[in-house]
């Protein structure tokens, strides 16, 4: 069977170990996203600088900015004296939001007729203006319950206590960071296999490689092969500084995640192999290649959720095999489920390996025509 | 009658518009060293590749070593060694390491591999270079490891294309030798070159121009076909070639 195969894997892993400069990158290029995007992506918008007009400067006052503080989302970087200032710090960019407490806060507040507190958000970031405009609204939501509660001598009637499972800090990292392995999986594995056909068809060995008996799917898994490993190796990079830097729970079986994984590299792979039937220069394949990544880190909810998505986008977000593996790799390690939860997109993602590879054997020709 | 190491009908390659071969019958003998000479674009190369299916004819037919390129090219392979113009060894190999490779390739098993690797490193002088990487071999050095990968698996049949272009007359002297050498021993050998002196040296030779024959024979017929006494290659290959552009 294949007895060419061991030949061309041999040469590819020397070739593969010997450019000190690309396996250099592949295993750092994990590592600078990781921690670039670990960092970087923050979903949940915490300490938003905001400017505070206290008009009343009354304990009161003090009282409900400190209350605005306390939710995490607000950190007052400076009191202004007048409305103009307010809007020019905000305009400045110096601050995202501003609290403005009229002078007849305390007063309103002592009567029972509604007190009104003003607080302007830049909206221009609609991300962290909503989350700036829920904990405002919050803020003001505890406030009544409070006093009304107070009032009425008795507690608040009803009270909905939500419990996020899986992710009980709502942490940003625990759902990013599982996403980032499939991620730098496909951008490396895809980028790295298609290079290395055209690469060798610019030097010239293609020509001299095709001109022998060896068959095309011996050239072609013998030329993929050592970079499964390379794919391993990226996986358990990015996992190690997850659980260690980020503090991202390894819930399931990581022997599991590992057997799935594998099949998801030989599909991007695969993927790669297919891009390098259809290009013939290394820009080509490096622009394909980047083609066919988008979509994929777009659609398949790495970044937005799929289910904000139209429906068509959603729809396309199921042609593309990180779909499939993003939610493999958080079942497995956030909610920490088996086979028996994963089974069709383990399936779905084998089917896209055998599928790539049998295309692009069959594009693939012997010729150089 | 001999099987002949390469036998073309109407060999015809078209690139859209340009016919970069036109209808080339030809018959090159077991055993002979034959040259392809021609002008840049002649259709020498195209007419090499199409031999060793690395390229499909247009139209005609091809039987190399007896048997079909379009139907078996894969058998053809397994016995004819090729060395391109651009030299396609590994730069990033050593000499040891490519010539492993494609030891491999060609399929020797293990044991023949050691003795075959012995002799064909000892025949190209190879022994004192070989832990050394291919891409910091000079010209004739690298060109010398080309050959000895495309003879590794001991081919019947040699198709070089441009061999010693942009190598210093030393190496070409010896180059040649070699190629005698692996005639002597039965190797088929096809040539094509811009070098007269190189012409000289082949058993017969054929000239392209635009892609169809201009002469066929031995280099002494060849250059007697212009006419004249004392008219060497050189002039044939002119003179001919401005006959047939006309």
């Amino acid at each position: 069977m294949m007895p060419r195969f061991w030949p061309m894997f041999r040469k590819e892993f020397i070739q593969m170990r010997r450019d000190r400069l690309t396996f250099g990158m592949l295993i750092g290029i994990p590592v600078i996203q990781l921690l670039v995007f670990g960092y970087a992506i923050q979903t949940d918008v915490r300490n938003l600088p905001t400017v505070v007009l206290d008009e009343s400067r009354t304990p009161e006052s003090r009282d409900l900015i400190a209350a605005f503080e306390n939710t995490g989302n607000f950190r007052v970087v400076t009191h202004v004296d007048g409305r103009p200032a307010l809007d020019a710090a905000i305009a400045r960019g110096d601050a995202q939001a501003g609290i403005v407490v009229p002078y007849a806060y305390p007063r309103d507040l002592a009567r029972g007729t509604t007190a009104t507190v003003q607080v302007i958000v830049d909206a221009a970031d609609p991300l962290s203006s909503q989350a700036a405009l829920s904990a405002a609204a919050g803020v003001a939501q505890v406030r009544n319950l409070a006093i009304l509660s107070r009032a009425a001598g008795r507690s608040i009637p009803v009270e909905a206590r939500v419990r996020p499972r899986y992710n009980p800090g709502l942490r940003s990292p625990n759902y990013i960071v599982p996403g980032l392995v499939g991620v730098i999986l496909t951008m490396t594995m895809v980028l790295i296999t298609a290079m290395a056909i055209v690469r060798e068809r610019e030097r010239g060995t293609l020509e001299q490689l095709i001109v022998t008996p060896i068959t095309k799917t011996e050239l072609m898994l013998g030329k993929i092969t050592p970079y499964v490993g390379v794919g391993l190796l990226q996986m358990t990079a990015v996992l190690i500084l997850g659980r260690f830097v980020f503090d991202v729970p390894l819930t399931g079986n990581i022997l599991l995640l590992y057997g799935v994984s594998l099949i998801f590299i030989i599909a991007s792979l695969a993927l790669g192999l297919f891009v390098s039937t259809l290009v013939r220069t290394q820009q080509q394949a490096m622009q394909a290649s980047f083609g066919f990544m988008l979509p994929n880190i777009l659609l398949s909810g790495f970044m937005f959720p799929r289910q904000a998505m139209p429906e068509f986008a959603q729809w396309l977000g199921l042609l593309v095999p990180l779909t499939y593996f993003l939610k493999v790799v958080r079942g497995i390690l956030l909610k920490g489920v088996g086979l028996e939860a994963l089974w069709r997109e383990v399936l779905i993602l084998a089917g896209f390996a055998v599928v790539l590879i049998a295309a692009s054997v069959r594009r693939f020709r012997k010729t150089l025509d | 009658m001999i099987q002949a190491a390469v036998e073309t009908r109407d060999l015809t390659r078209r690139f859209g518009a340009l016919t970069a071969v036109d209808a080339l019958t030809l018959r090159i003998e077991t055993g002979e060293v034959f040259g392809l000479l021609g002008p840049n674009g002649s259709g020498k190369t195209t007419t090499i590749r199409m031999l060793c299916g690395l390229l499909e004819p247009s139209a005609g037919s091809a039987l190399v070593t007896g048997l079909d390129v379009t139907v078996a090219p894969e058998q053809v392979k397994q016995r004819i060694g090729y060395m391109a113009q651009k030299v396609g060894v590994y730069e990033d190999l050593t000499v040891a390491e490519n010539l492993d490779f494609y030891a491999g390739i060609y399929g020797l098993r293990r044991g023949a591999t050691r003795a075959r690797l012995a002799d064909v490193v000892a025949f190209l002088a190879l022994g004192d270079r070989l832990g050394q990487l291919a891409g910091h071999l000079s010209g004739g050095w690298r060109q010398r490891l080309a050959l000895a990968c495309a003879l590794i698996h001991q081919p019947a049949l040699l198709f070089l294309d441009e061999p010693t272009a942009g190598v210093d007359p030393a190496a070409r002297r010896r180059f040649w030798r070699t190629i005698h050498d692996l005639a002597r021993a039965g190797t088929t050998v096809l040539v094509t070159t811009h070098y007269m002196d190189e012409a000289e040296q082949c058993k017969r030779l054929a000239m392209m121009s635009r892609g169809h024959l201009i002469a066929l024979g031995t280099p002494a017929e060849v250059a007697a076909q212009v006419g004249g006494r004392g008219g060497t290659l050189e002039d044939a290959f002119v003179i001919l070639q401005e006959r047939d552009e006309r």
